[in-house]
């Protein structure tokens, strides 16, 4: 399985372009919001946190569709499928894992930064560093289900999104309740935190079983 | 070991294509599964491997005191396609699976080095696997049955994309391979000129054009 | 085969689609005859209802807005029912059920957020808020939409069954997820600025004729999928007869 891990980050590495196109999606989607809404800095300042975690949200929905397309086109996915049901689960967790420290963690890196960008308060854009630090692994997790659901889908890449925004919700609900919380004074930062971070427990659970089975029902 | 089918039926899209497969392979046995395309070679072969599940019938492993086998840690599955990513060198290709199909190490096998050369391809490790040609691709996808020893070999048209000289090559592999009392299933149109393999015609075993109304036909 | 299917349970017997046929082409019918008289006497008795004093008449919207939010939420409980059946018994006419009764339940939440849309103008003065309940129908609506678009993706009707049941159990894991943190949501950006419509316990001369709807509407769900099952058969066997031909085809030559 540490194999496997090393194996999916050496690729992302060697494949060039695939880590960072996330990251590029994220730049791409923030920098067109002042755009559309203005430049008057209050309102970037007041809408930043929501800005950043509805970017980082689609940045890390745009890569799903490749987490088991590559190994379904090489053939390894019969391999993988091929195990015990328990650990087909864990491989799928791990191959999510190494998605996740792709295409999630930069986002979470580059985060703070956008922020400043946005006028929002330090306090603020560390906050919601910390919120997409927790969210952001529950996107993956529940997107490696829906990524199972199409992997043998010619245009999955887009039905992945479809299938899995709505289930995104209350991750950005909480993500963006507690980022805001950590500013504004009388809302308190943690409850959503935690809230979220149990949303996240829930899929990881969620998340690699149904996406083991979908694996196990489309190895045709 | 003994691989044993019994009665297997099978199909893909809806449409039941072969029925009543049975057979038995002891320890050193061969077999070669023929027929024209679309009979379902490929489906039974997925069956075997348990990627598909039958529409009836079994198929099991055995060890020697007749003790049933958890199949998938017995068998190795080579589709037509190779397994590897091209991006990667052969001998990481061939060193990752080596880790994955045995964590623990003890089902024994070719190193990565030893497989390549045995598949007379040495010196070509350093290189990223989608530099190689399809020949070569396949004989690496052949060096993976080696680098994890397991007794049964599924194998997908095996020969398809290989010359005269890589096919005896493989031929020589698959020999060694049944002395050492491993089993091997492939499914192929082409000879393989492995000796002591029996033939099999799935085309003996297809289903006769169904009646609609049998009520099973759309599952 | 159909031996071995008769001397099994009942279901394994309904599971041959040629009885499911013959059993639906009987039951068909007196569904839709009981959809139709429930409907007129619903629709009546709501009409004759006496106008709210406060809303008018506009108040009969919710003979269609409150029975068809209902339907919404019974259909998918259905979808995750036939669900489990499909991935854990592996039943055929499970999946057939999962798939007939995604559009049923799409064009059902559809309906209760029109309704609720027309209603609200009037009651709030505007096409939509971003109450809560209404934004859970939307993503539930959503979810609907999804389903639709992976059934029409998968053609393979064998795997396309599974995975979809797949897709329907996670939905339904996450409803109430999804529903607790809309309501979090929505305290917290509008407290209690909209009008809430189910403040007053409800009056027995509204009551009885919403129930009617409330009957009516879940017979006419019952009858749509029965027939969208059948419909759904009838379309895999021509499947299945379009590849045989190709096969037959190929082999002559």
């Amino acid at each position: 399985m540490k194999a496997l891990f090393w194996r999916d980050l050496a690729l992302a590495g060697r494949a060039g372009g695939a880590a960072m196109l996330g990251l590029m999606f994220f730049l791409a989607v923030v920098a067109v919001i002042p755009f559309g809404v203005g430049p008057d800095l209050n309102l970037l300042g007041r809408i930043g946190p929501a800005v950043l975690w509805i970017g980082a949200l689609l940045a890390s929905l745009l890569g799903l569709d490749r987490l088991f397309q590559a190994d379904r086109e090489d053939g390894g996915l019969d391999l993988i499928v091929l195990q015990d049901f328990s650990d087909l689960v864990l491989t799928v967790l791990v191959k999510t894992a190494a998605h996740w420290v792709i295409t999630g963690l930069p986002l979470v890196v580059a985060a703070p930064l956008l922020a400043l960008m946005m006028n929002v308060e330090p306090l603020a854009g560390g906050a919601v560093m910390a919120t997409l630090l927790v969210g952001t692994p529950a996107v993956a997790l529940v997107g490696a289900a829906g990524a199972a659901i199409a992997v043998s889908l010619p245009r999955g890449g887009l039905l992945v999104s479809v299938l899995i925004l709505p289930l995104c919700v209350p991750v950005l609900i909480f993500g963006i309740s507690s980022a805001r919380a950590a500013v504004t004074d009388p809302d308190p930062f943690w409850p959503p935190f935690l809230i979220l971070s149990a949303i996240t427990l829930v899929f990881a659970v969620i998340g690699p079983v149904a996406a083991a089975l979908a694996l196990r029902a489309s190895s045709d | 070991m003994q691989a044993i089918a019994e009665g297997l039926a099978g199909g893909r899209g809806g449409t039941a294509l072969f029925q009543d497969v049975s057979f038995a392979l002891e320890s050193g046995a061969g077999l070669a599964i023929v027929g024209e395309n679309g009979v379902g070679k490929s489906t039974l072969l997925r069956i075997l491997a348990g990627l598909l599940p039958a529409a009836r019938g079994t198929f099991e492993l055995r060890d020697d005191e007749g003790a049933v086998l958890i199949a998938h840690e017995h068998l190795h599955y080579l589709s037509h396609r190779n397994a590897m990513k091209r991006e990667l060198s052969v001998h990481d290709n061939l060193d990752f699976w080596k880790s994955f199909s045995d964590p623990s190490g003890d089902a024994g096998g070719l190193s990565a080095e030893a497989a390549i050369a045995a598949v007379e391809l040495e010196g070509i490790g350093h290189l990223p696997f989608g530099y190689l040609s399809t020949g070569q691709q396949r004989r690496i996808g052949v060096a993976r049955l080696l680098v994890t020893r397991r007794p049964l070999w599924l194998l997908d048209e095996p020969t398809a994309a290989l010359d005269l000289r890589s096919s005896r090559l493989f031929a020589a592999l698959a020999e060694a391979h049944l002395d050492d009392g491993g089993l091997l299933i492939a499914a192929t149109h082409l000879p393989l000129g492995v000796d002591g393999v029996e033939t099999f015609d799935l085309a003996m075993a297809a289903v006769p054009d169904t009646d609609c109304d049998d009520g099973e036909v759309w599952m | 085969m159909s031996d071995i299917a008769a001397s099994a349970g009942w279901w394994t017997r309904l599971a041959n689609p040629s009885r499911f046929l013959a059993l639906s082409n009987r039951l068909g019918p007196w569904l839709a005859g009981g959809t139709v008289l429930t409907l007129a006497v619903g629709l009546y008795l709501g009409f004759q209802a006496p106008e709210d004093y406060q809303q008018g008449s506009t108040v009969r919207i919710m003979f269609i807005h409150v029975p068809a939010a209902w339907l919404a939420m019974m259909c998918y409980t259905v979808m995750a029912l036939s669900a489990i059946g499909s991935l854990v018994w592996r039943h055929p006419l499970a999946d057939v059920s999962v798939r007939a009764a995604a559009p049923i339940g799409a064009v059902f939440t559809a309906l209760a957020l029109i309704t609720g849309s027309l209603w609200g103008k009037p009651m709030w003065g505007t096409w939509w808020v971003w109450d809560a309940r209404l934004t859970s129908f939307f993503v539930l609506f959503l979810m609907y939409l999804g389903l639709i678009a992976l059934h029409r993706a998968l053609d393979d009707p064998a795997r396309s069954g599974r995975l979809s049941a797949i897709l329907v159990l996670v939905g339904f894991i996450n409803i109430p997820i999804i529903k607790f943190s809309v309501d979090w949501w929505n305290t917290l950006h509008q407290p209690a600025s909209v009008l809430r419509v189910d403040g007053p316990t409800i009056h027995p001369s509204l009551l009885v004729p919403l129930l009617v709807m409330a009957i009516a509407f879940t017979l006419l769900f019952f009858t749509l999928h029965l027939v969208a099952m059948r419909n759904e058969i009838l379309r895999r066997r021509v499947q299945v007869l379009r590849r045989n031909a190709a096969r037959q085809i190929g082999e002559s030559r």
